[in-house]
């Protein structure tokens, strides 16, 4: 095929899109940049670009004053916890609704995605009353259930669109063979769903991994993810421009690294029922 | 053993009637035909039998035990596809040996069976491929070899060869008889393809619109079409159908004939007619003609015929090949 579009066009497209890209990113970049230097220079105007005296001391002095593994691994536990507690769910739920579907199945997909529009403050005072009387403030198990459930509209829509696309007859042979319900789902349906379950996952990790509402209004320290790691450097010691810059990279670094790499398959898995 | 009878099986989707009642008596071993015109419900009876659907009422016998409610691997069936249904994920043994594996068989079993099936099929130098890497006619192989080594009480087809190109189609429906005759065990098989239905056939269903029109041999159902209906249904080009004074003439509302039961002469005959298209095959020419007074027909005349656009002809149908219908399209016997 041949590309119709003008080069005047498409140097001007390119353009803007380095633009947007940059403005996306710059942030993070003044992040990372700032964690380098002292307190003094991070607030000095005008701002220093490269010339400034790189040191490491904030994140020496951020692991000794907060155990950072402490909190990754509980950043670690809840993200994936709540996504494969959520893919069980998940799954099962798009498999009804993709292949067994009722004259409701796209207002009940509707309706589930609404709950997302909601701001979440609407429900904190009662989910906090319930997680105070139940014993699960600042526990793992209580933030695994609320993040899951949080995200699940999310992953039950992907899975959805997803399983739209797997001709039913190939299910339908697995049952002509004896398969089980879970068998087919199982042997069947998964393998063949797999980058869609993978995005999905990846997604949702994201997601869990980056939630700061109810991780914060929910856990103390036990359960705290970086999150509240972060969080504990912008308020109760004044601004620490630099000290929080390096707390914050460090938080989203591991993120940043998974998403780097797994960027193609993410992309697939959201547009996936679009193109085709 | 492989006896099926379906009971007043009814079938609602909503509140949309597709299968009204369908009483039907399949033998053991019988290769059965459904044939009709798209939509008159020919995949959801063969989903019934298979399970794959649910019943709205009635029942289905399979050797005198009534399986309505019974789960698809409960019926002992076993279906190929249309698309193949392949499952893409798997090799071709992995393919075939699936059905096998759910059913809890010995790997030893397994392997034997498969390479049973893979040799019958022509399927042995492809055991490890996936099928993305197969052609169409491999793919309906796999998809067959897949069927038969469960040795179900009886396979169903639905429409297994209309992916696949004229020739290869040829093939397959050889092979497929030649299973059947092999195996003997009982197929019900779906076609849009009067060819497959005339040729595979002991005993072909007509159905329209839920309803079974007639049951019977191939040539039974083309020598004695029970109604307009299969009359024009089966036979290809269709059957002509006139009325006015020369059903009259033969006491009846209508009469039909073939195209292929009606002499061609350029002097004289019963019906006159001209030439509108010529349609030259080689071994036989198909002429649509506009008779006088009766409208367009169709003309079947093997050989070669040296006839083009405006040319004047007479027809003359063969007395013993004319149908006659009354005014509900029934047919009539002989006059
Ligand atoms: N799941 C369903 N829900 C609602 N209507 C259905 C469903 N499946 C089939 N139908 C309807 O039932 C009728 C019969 O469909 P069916 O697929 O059995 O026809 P068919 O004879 O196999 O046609 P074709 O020759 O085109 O394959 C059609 O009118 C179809 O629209
Ligand atoms: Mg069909």
């Amino acid at each position: 095929m041949e590309n119709k579009q003008s080069p005047l066009g498409y140097i001007s497209f390119s353009i803007f899109a380095w633009i947007v890209g940059l403005l996306i990113f710059f942030p993070i970049f003044w992040m990372v940049l700032t964690s380098f230097k002292t307190e003094l220079e991070a607030v000095s105007i005008p701002p220093s670009f490269i010339s400034f005296d790189w040191t490491l001391e904030n994140y020496a002095e951020v692991q000794e004053r907060s155990n950072y593994f402490k909190f990754a691994m509980n950043s670690i536990i809840l993200a994936v916890g709540s996504t494969l507690v959520g893919l069980v769910f998940a799954v099962t739920c798009a498999w009804a609704m993709a292949f067994n579907p009722t004259k409701r199945t796209k207002d009940a997909l509707l309706w589930m995605l609404s709950t997302k529009m909601m701001p979440p403050v609407g429900v904190l005072v009662p989910i906090y009353l319930v997680f105070r009387d139940w014993g699960l403030l600042d526990t793992r198990f209580g933030l695994i259930m609320v993040l899951f459930l949080i995200n699940l509209p999310i992953m039950v829509w992907m899975l959805y669109t997803y399983f739209k696309e797997i001709p039913t007859d190939i299910l339908e042979a697995a049952r002509m063979d004896g398969a089980t319900l879970p068998k087919e789902i199982i042997f069947v349906l998964l393998p063949m769903a797999v980058p869609g379950i993978a995005s999905t996952m990846l997604l949702n990790v994201i997601l869990a991994w980056n939630e700061a509402f109810w991780t914060l209004n929910l856990t103390t320290s036990d359960a705290a993810p970086l999150t509240a790691f972060i969080a504990s450097y912008s308020s109760p010691e004044g601004l620490f421009w630099a000290k929080l810059s390096a707390a914050s990279t460090l938080a989203v670094a591991p993120i940043l690294v998974i998403g780097w790499f797994s960027q193609k398959q993410l992309v697939r898995g959201l547009t996936f029922g679009a193109v085709k | 053993m492989g006896a099926i009878r379906l009971e007043k099986v009814k079938k609602s989707f909503g509140t949309l009637d597709v299968i009204p009642g369908v009483d039907l008596d399949i033998n053991d071993g019988e290769f059965v035909v459904f044939v009709g015109p798209s939509g008159c419900g020919k995949s959801t009876l063969l989903r019934l039998i298979a399970g794959l659907e649910d019943v709205t009422d009635g029942k289905i016998l399979i050797d005198g035990t009534d399986v309505a409610n019974e789960a698809p691997a409960k019926r002992g069936l076993s279906m190929v596809f249309q698309s193949y249904a392949l499952y893409p994920h798997m090799t071709v043994y992995n393919n075939i040996a699936f059905g096998l594996k759910m059913a809890g068989e010995s790997k030893d079993v397994i392997d034997q069976k498969v390479q049973s099936a893979a040799k019958i099929l022509n399927l042995t130098d492809y055991l490890e491929r996936r099928p993305g890497a197969l052609s169409g006619g491999q793919r309906q192989r796999v998809a067959i070899g897949r069927a038969i080594v469960r040795n179900p009480a009886a396979f169903l087809f639905d429409e297994p060869l209309s992916n696949l190109d004229a020739a290869l189609r040829v093939n397959m429906r050889l092979e497929i008889t030649g299973l059947h005759q092999e195996l003997k065990t009982t197929m019900i098989y779906v076609t849009h393809d009067q060819v497959e239905a005339m040729t595979m056939a002991d005993k072909i269903v007509v159905l329209q619109a839920g309803r079974v029109e007639q049951v019977g041999k191939p040539m039974d159902l083309y020598n004695n079409p029970a109604n307009k209906f299969v009359a024009g249904f089966i036979g290809s080009p269709k059957m002509n159908f006139l009325g006015g004074e020369l059903a009259a003439k033969h006491n009846c509302h209508e009469i039909g004939i073939r195209p292929e039961h009606l002499t061609v002469s350029t002097e004289s005959g019963v019906i006159a007619a001209t030439v509108k298209i010529a349609e030259h095959l080689g071994a036989e020419t198909y002429l649509h003609v506009e008779a006088d007074g009766l409208g367009p027909m169709t003309v079947r005349a093997t050989g070669e015929m040296p006839l083009g656009e405006h040319d004047k002809i007479f027809l003359t149908p063969e007395q013993d090949r004319i149908h006659r219908f009354d005014a509900h399209g029934l047919a009539l016997g002989p006059s």
